[in-house]
């Protein structure tokens, strides 16, 4: 499977990419780039599904920050050519804890069946029974409307929460007083 | 085996960019990219060599060759929230820089009234 | 907030149109072929984000679509929840499925019992909440003074 590989190598330098790049609007380009190149190995990996989402998502993902990065500034001011002395110390840092985790995920991808072969053990169970208890020929859907509907219940409760903060968070102006002043 | 090494990598990128970076932008792009990182992971980890989508197309075919599809209905609202919860620190960031001019954490210490 | 170009006016009036027919079939088919109420409502969403971005739009037509969105969002909710409790009606459990309805014949657009109208439900909830989610990060500032 050599198309993983290319597009995990493709998604790694436009990552080092969205991190390091002065212009703000071209790092959401790049977190674009990211995105698409997830939403072409979830078609590999033939889950059509989480591609259809992810293509669609992603989109949205650019323009929300393209909206906010236009409204106010798209230069990083707190980036310097220079090398500066305060950011050895939590590089350092962060690199010997990146040495640790890569150890530590190294010792648990041991103990999961090898990449290809999964056990399915609950799996089998509900595309085995699927047709014939929901009637849905899409088992994905099946899943997560009938055999977990309560996962997909606390995910819409969890969107409406976000929804409702972000519409709270960019409200002007609150409850007038008397007097006609605002108290946002 | 390399490709989900490959998932964890892009996964401490991510989280390179929220503990290191000064700017808030920054740090909701690495927020991000530890999100996609996540539901690779699990798409990863559902897949099965020679397998078809788990889609059913005609009564009589065979199953036996489906991919997982559990990670795939983990994952399927993980996406959409990961893009409701970056609106909203998208927001923030906004409100943010309408009070401070600046997207700098270092500069935004002091609490205004 | 400014509309655009008359070009992507035009291409956005054709192309609106269609993935609104997109994205509603995607919610409808969602029990046969990949997608379902996440996919759609993000599609219709995007249409309409779509047409607000290529026509621009005055801070009183802005104000009565953002409100308009978040009570169509606030009713998707409803009516998930509400079709929830509707396994309570023959004596099941909550979220019960194939009590209540009939499966039907499988392969068949009104078949699968809850999922079709779960589906519908979902993907007007996601749809109206994303549309009202782009308003208030990139439309005018004077919109939602209240």
């Amino acid at each position: 499977m050599v198309e993983l590989y290319v597009l995990l190598a493709a998604m790694i330098i436009a990552a080092l990419v969205a991190i390091e790049i002065r212009d703000l609007l071209a790092a959401a380009v790049a977190l674009g780039i990211v995105g698409f190149s997830v939403a072409i190995m979830f078609i590999l990996l033939q889950a059509p599904d989480l591609a259809i989402v992810q293509i669609v998502v992603e989109t949205l993902t650019v323009v929300f920050f393209a909206a906010v990065i236009l409204r106010t500034t798209n230069v990083d001011g707190t980036i310097s050519g220079a090398f500066r002395r305060e950011m050895v110390f939590p590089a350092a840092v962060y690199g010997m804890f990146c040495v640790l985790f890569l150890i530590v995920v190294g010792r648990a991808l041991a103990g999961l069946p090898s990449f290809g072969s999964p056990t399915m053990l609950v799996a089998g169970q509900y595309i085995a029974l699927g047709l014939e208890r929901t009637g849905a020929a899409n088992v994905v859907a099946a899943i997560i409307l009938d055999f977990r509907g309560y996962d997909t219940l606390g995910e819409a409760t969890v969107l409406f929460t976000a929804v409702v903060g972000v519409l709270t968070i960019a409200r002007r102006g609150g409850r007038k007083e008397k007097n006609g002043e605002d108290r946002s | 085996m390399v490709a989900l090494f490959a998932c964890m990598v892009l996964l401490l990128i991510g989280f390179y960019a929220v503990v290191t970076k000064r700017n808030i932008i920054r740090i909701i792009i690495g927020f991000s990219l530890v999100e996609y990182a996540v539901n690779l992971f699990f798409a990863l980890v559902g897949f099965k060599r020679n397998g078809i989508p788990p889609i059913i197309t005609e009564l009589g075919q065979s199953r036996s060759n489906f991919v997982d599809p559990v990670p795939q209905a983990l994952v399927l609202t993980a996406i959409v929230i990961g893009l409701a919860t970056t609106a909203l620190m998208l927001v923030l960031a906004m409100r943010i820089y309408e009070k401070y001019r600046t997207f700098d954490i270092t500069e935004i210490r002091r609490l205004k009234g | 907030m400014r509309g655009m170009s008359p070009i992507v006016q035009v291409v956005a009036r054709l192309l609106a149109g269609m993935l609104f027919l997109f994205g509603t079939y995607v919610v409808l088919h969602g029990h046969l072929t990949p997608g379902g109420g996440f996919a759609g409502g993000v599609l219709i969403a995007a249409s309409f984000i779509l047409m607000s971005l290529a026509f621009g739009s005055v801070a009183q037509t802005e104000r009565n679509s953002y409100t308009f969105s978040s009570v169509v969002e606030s009713l998707g909710g409803v009516l998930f929840v509400s079709l929830a409790l509707a396994g309570y009606v023959g004596g099941a459990f909550f979220f019960q499925n194939a009590a209540v309805y009939g499966t039907g014949t499988p392969l068949r657009l009104i078949s699968s019992g809850i999922i079709l109208p779960a589906n519908i439900a979902i993907g007007i909830k996601v749809g109206a909440g994303l549309f009202a989610v782009f308003l208030a990060l990139g439309a005018s500032r004077f919109v939602m003074k209240d």
